[in-house]
């Protein structure tokens, strides 16, 4: 068997983005030349992308095991046991590169690869989140993009008829040239039927289906692996077109599948496409595998070997059934009209060999291809340490409560209501906590996709990224100890999370620095907090023209709530109820909203994070909150404890009354201030007196601040605000930048 | 009551109308893919929201012309219960069942929330339930809900008693600030003339659990439970 080999010169082995001494061990695997499809293949399966070979050395140290996870990072997706003979599958994944050249279908893709890589495990997609960074509002980029990403996202999950139910949405200038577009998906699926990617059984056939391929998206992982320039609209052919209705009938289609035990394996064809799916199948397997790629279907005449194992046309999946199940399998797609093809069979040869026009265009073996991959012992520095600020160094501010207005309207806490106006966040009827919460809560589905009981998921997505940049290991920390809050606030017991690390060019040795650190500070939060990590995608090379985004480790984290009716939301219940702060206060103003917005610094340490208190103070809320004497309850976090209270006034137009701070810190530090490890909660007045010995006992600081009822809030010697002139302002800021009258 | 749920491909709302109907009705409905041509015998024949056929040429226009919907036209004009909801309206507004166009909204995107409804007949199979003039609170989730016919239609519309709810301010009245899409008159949902066909954009389907946001959406169940009731 001879194979065609291409003139390969250093000119086209730097276009595949492979260097000099990778592609000597290329020479050295096979023996021989490449040709150009082999090439290509390499190319795409040793990209940053799909080889984790910056990443992979430092991924290891984070914590992946709990007796709760039934499957860790390398599958397409997480599973965690939630109890009940149920699982939850669950990933994050950045679509950043193609949604700041081709917006709106940069994002749809994104959320269309994720829902893929739920579903091929066997989960119904229950819940999608996306956590959006754009750069400074008035970029001249900006609106575009917003507007592009939000309508994707939305035209995407929308038809995909699973509810986008949370998120983040951050601002700021180092995104102006390359924003991130994280998308996660939870999935639910019945324990003992989880679909894995391992190909078994020598003779098994290997069946495409779903959308026809096309020439689309050749190199799209090669593109996630580089920085961006100038020329980078020119890679606008580089991004995908998504088609969400072709998706819906290949998720209802596999679904109908996997009821019955017709699959071995199967993977979906995400980035690298059929490239990526056949490898993994087959290396997992330990096996070989032979494709026809004649018989591969083709939306477009004349594509070449190349172009077929390259192309990243979405809406496709790649299987191994059983072969007496062939039949049964090609009724079932036949039925949803998609394409169902046998292109390929398994073998025990361990190489990979694809066919063309009668001709061998690769054949090559699978082990090496995967094992001998780069991995890089990336040089990196540590961050050089920014300067504790100390409250009384920052000026107080005339009127506080003019302070308090400037911070519910500004980008970063303005309220996101015409984003997630445009995602169905109803469909499947069980969305109990909406967006704009601490975190989202869906009812989980019966049998007949009805919710059958009150027993709830609760998911959440966080990062502070100026935390990152500040100090990378407190800031990996505090992104995973936010998440976990989140979810106690809604009274969650957080499981497991989804990590979505973006970061600039891992050959820069300072940025190298933020990822190995922010990596440490997870880890020791996940440890700390019994919340492992279970999936995740890296995105390196978040830079244009030099110019690194700041370090943006998404967590994204799933918990269980045992009955939905005891979680709290975020708005006041009732008037004359006990307003508590949970956690110690000491007034901490470095890498502040407050500082940031009123003094237009961005500069000094981030809050440290305490995790042993993290963990007291959050099982003492979660505790209070299954005891259901907790009616409202918001974590602190961006803009500190004013804005927290704020926001549970705006969620409900009900006031609140608040005393004086206590003397020994400066009221600015006090009420804007971003100690972690904080929650503000209601309480009724009748429980008010055991709710404070209930909390001595457990060893929770716990701090009265007032009552709620009015509609105004009013702060002892600061003056009182409207809360329907705050909800004014939160309400503004989006509206106002986007030019839409409602 | 006996009921059938269409399912197009790209319907998505179809468990959520399914959910609802068992539970108020007690007695499930029975679900049935496009490409039957037979109609089971049922007192009710809802058609769900969703994408059908990916909402492409333009929303509903496709699945108004499947086999199935030719079957629902024709029970129809003898008399069965027919709802459209969302999507669904759209459908059978394409299909001749209902006057009446659904364009793009006018704000030009998505939108999903609450919005208030008033009711503006309690005169029907539908909306016996509830008092006239009493507000709703019901979710909306479209793109294409901005309800068009000429003016000479709506003044016959209303003149015939066909409107079945507005978008409303929570007191009642209407007001372009409390429209979502844009639609002509404030209006959210209309009957045919024997008002045994109704169309509307909000989903009462979702608004069938306090837990879940409201539970507004009941009265329509209830009320066909109690008409069709065998």
């Amino acid at each position: 068997m001879s194979v065609a080999t291409a003139k390969i010169t250093p000119n086209l082995i730097a276009e595949h983005g492979l260097t000099k001494e990778e592609y000597d061990l290329i020479l050295e695997i096979m023996g021989r030349e490449p040709s150009m499809t082999e090439l290509g293949i390499f190319s795409v399966m040793w990209s940053e992308h799909c080889s984790y070979k910056s990443s992979r050395v430092h991924l290891k140290k984070l914590p992946t095991k709990a007796p709760w996870v039934i499957q860790g990072p390398g599958e397409n997706a997480g599973v965690i046991d939630i109890g009940d003979g149920q699982a939850a599958i669950f990933k994050m994944e950045s679509h950043n590169h193609p949604s700041f050249i081709e917006p709106y279908q940069g994002a749809a893709t994104g959320v269309g690869g994720i829902m893929r890589d739920v579903f091929t495990m066997g989960a119904r997609p229950i819940a999608n989140l996306n956590a959006l960074r754009f750069g400074a509002p008035d970029d001249p980029k900006t609106r575009h993009l917003v507007s592009g990403v939000v309508a994707g996202i939305g035209g995407y999950g929308n038809c995909m008829g699973v509810p986008t139910v949370g998120g983040e949405v951050n601002f700021h200038p180092s995104y102006n040239g390359n924003i991130l577009v994280n998308a996660m998906t939870v999935g639910l699926a019945d324990a003992d039927n989880i679909f894995y990617s391992a190909a078994a059984g020598v003779g098994n056939p290997v069946i495409y289906v779903g959308a026809k391929t096309g020439r689309d998206g050749i190199h799209g992982a090669t593109m996630a692996s580089a920085e961006f320039n100038e020329d980078s609209e020119e890679k606008r052919p580089t991004v995908q077109v998504g088609d969400p209705f072709t998706e819906k009938l290949l998720l209802e289609a596999c679904l109908e599948l996997m009821a019955t035990d017709a699959i071995v394996a199967i993977q979906d064809m995400g980035a690298a496409g059929l490239t990526s799916s056949s490898v993994e199948m087959s290396s997992k397997g330990g096996l070989g595998l032979e494709l026809d790629l004649d018989k591969v279907p083709v939306r477009e005449t004349g594509m070449t070997a190349y172009e077929i194992m390259l192309s990243e046309s979405q809406e496709r999946m790649l299987m191994v059934l059983k072969p007496e199940a062939r039949d049964k399998a090609r009724a079932i797609f036949e039925k949803w009209e998609l394409d169902f093809a046998e292109i390929g069979v398994l073998t025990d040869t361990g190489h990979l060999v694809l066919r063309k026009n009668g001709k061998v265009e690769a054949d090559m073996p699978v082990a090496p291809l995967v094992e001998k991959a780069p991995v890089y012992q990336r040089p990196w520095i540590p961050t050089h340490p920014q300067p504790v600020i100390l409250a009384n160094k920052v000026k107080a501010p005339q009127d506080l409560m003019a302070v308090l207005k400037t911070l519910v309207g500004c980008p970063d806490l303005a309220s996101k209501r015409w984003v997630w106006e445009q995602y169905d966040h109803l469909v499947m009827g069980h969305t109990v906590q909406r967006p704009g919460g601490d975190a989202a809560v869906v009812l989980i589905p019966g049998p007949h996709g009805a919710p059958v009981g009150y027993k709830a998921l609760a998911m959440t997505s966080d990062c502070t990224p100026r935390y990152c940049q500040a100090d990378p290991k407190a800031g990996g920390m505090q992104a995973v100890a936010e998440s976990w809050r989140n979810l106690t606030a809604v009274g969650a017991k957080p499981l497991a999370v989804t990590d979505n690390m973006n970061f600039g060019n891992p050959q820069r040795p300072e940025i190298m620095g933020q990822f190995a650190l922010a990596i440490e500070g997870m880890a020791e939060a996940c440890i700390a907090l019994d919340y492992p990590v279970v999936s995740g995608n890296v995105s390196l090379y978040n830079e244009t023209n030099g110019k690194g985004i700041l370090p943006t480790p998404t967590i994204g984290g799933v918990g269980v709530i045992a009955d939905a009716r005891r979680s709290p939301k975020i708005a006041f219940r009732s008037p004359e109820e006990a307003i508590y702060i949970v956690g110690e206060t000491g007034g901490w103003l470095g890498c502040s909203v407050y500082l940031r917005e009123i003094e237009r610094r961005e500069e000094g340490a981030p809050p440290p994070v305490d995790l042993v208190a993290e963990r007291r103070n959050g099982d003492f809320v979660r505790s209070q909150i299954e005891a259901e004497k907790i009616t409202a309850c918001h974590d602190v976090s961006d803009g500190g404890t004013l804005v927290a209270i704020a926001e549970m006034a705006m969620a409900s137009g009900i006031g609140a009354r608040l005393e004086g701070r206590p003397k020994e810190s400066p009221n600015h530090a006090y009420w804007f201030g971003e100690d972690q490890s904080r929650y503000v909660l209601t309480v009724r007045e009748a429980d008010a007196a055991e709710f404070e010995k209930v909390s001595r006992a457990a060893g929770v600081a716990v701090r009265r601040l007032g009552t709620t009822g009015g509609t105004d809030l009013t702060l002892a010697g600061a003056g009182a605000i409207s809360v329907a002139e705050l909800k004014a302002a939160h309400e503004a800021f989006f509206p106002r930048l986007m030019g839409a009258a409602k | 009551m006996k009921s059938a749920i269409i399912v197009f491909p790209g319907s998505n709302r179809e468990k959520d109308a399914e959910a609802a109907l068992t539970r108020i009705s007690g007695t499930p409905p029975v679900l049935v893919w496009h490409r039957d041509t037979e109609l089971p015998k049922v007192d009710l024949v809802l058609v769900p929201g969703g994408f059908s056929y990916g909402d492409y040429l333009r929303c509903g226009a496709i699945a108004a012309h499947s086999p199935i919907l030719r079957e629902v036209k024709a029970r129809a004009d003898k008399g069965m219960a027919v709802l459209g909801i969302c999507n669904g309206f759209q459908i059978i507004t394409e299909a001749g069942l209902l006057p009446g166009v659904l364009q793009q909204n006018a704000g030009l995107k998505f939108v999903c929330r609450n919005v208030n409804l008033r009711v503006e007949t309690s005169q029907s199979l539908f909306t016996s339930r509830y008092e006239k003039g009493q507000v709703l609170s019901v979710p909306v989730a479209h793109h294409e809900g901005n309800y068009f016919a000429d003016e000479r239609t709506l003044d016959e519309l209303e003149s015939r008693d066909q409107v079945a709810f507005r978008y409303c301010a929570p007191d009642g009245t209407l007001d372009s600030a409390h429209n979502p899409n844009g639609s002509a008159r404030n209006i959210a949902g209309v009957f045919n003339r024997t008002k045994n066909v109704l169309g509307l954009m909000p989903h009462p389907e979702n608004a069938i659990d306090a837990l879940l946001g409201s539970t507004d959406g009941q009265g329509i169940f209830q009320a066909m439970a109690e008409a069709l009731a065998a």
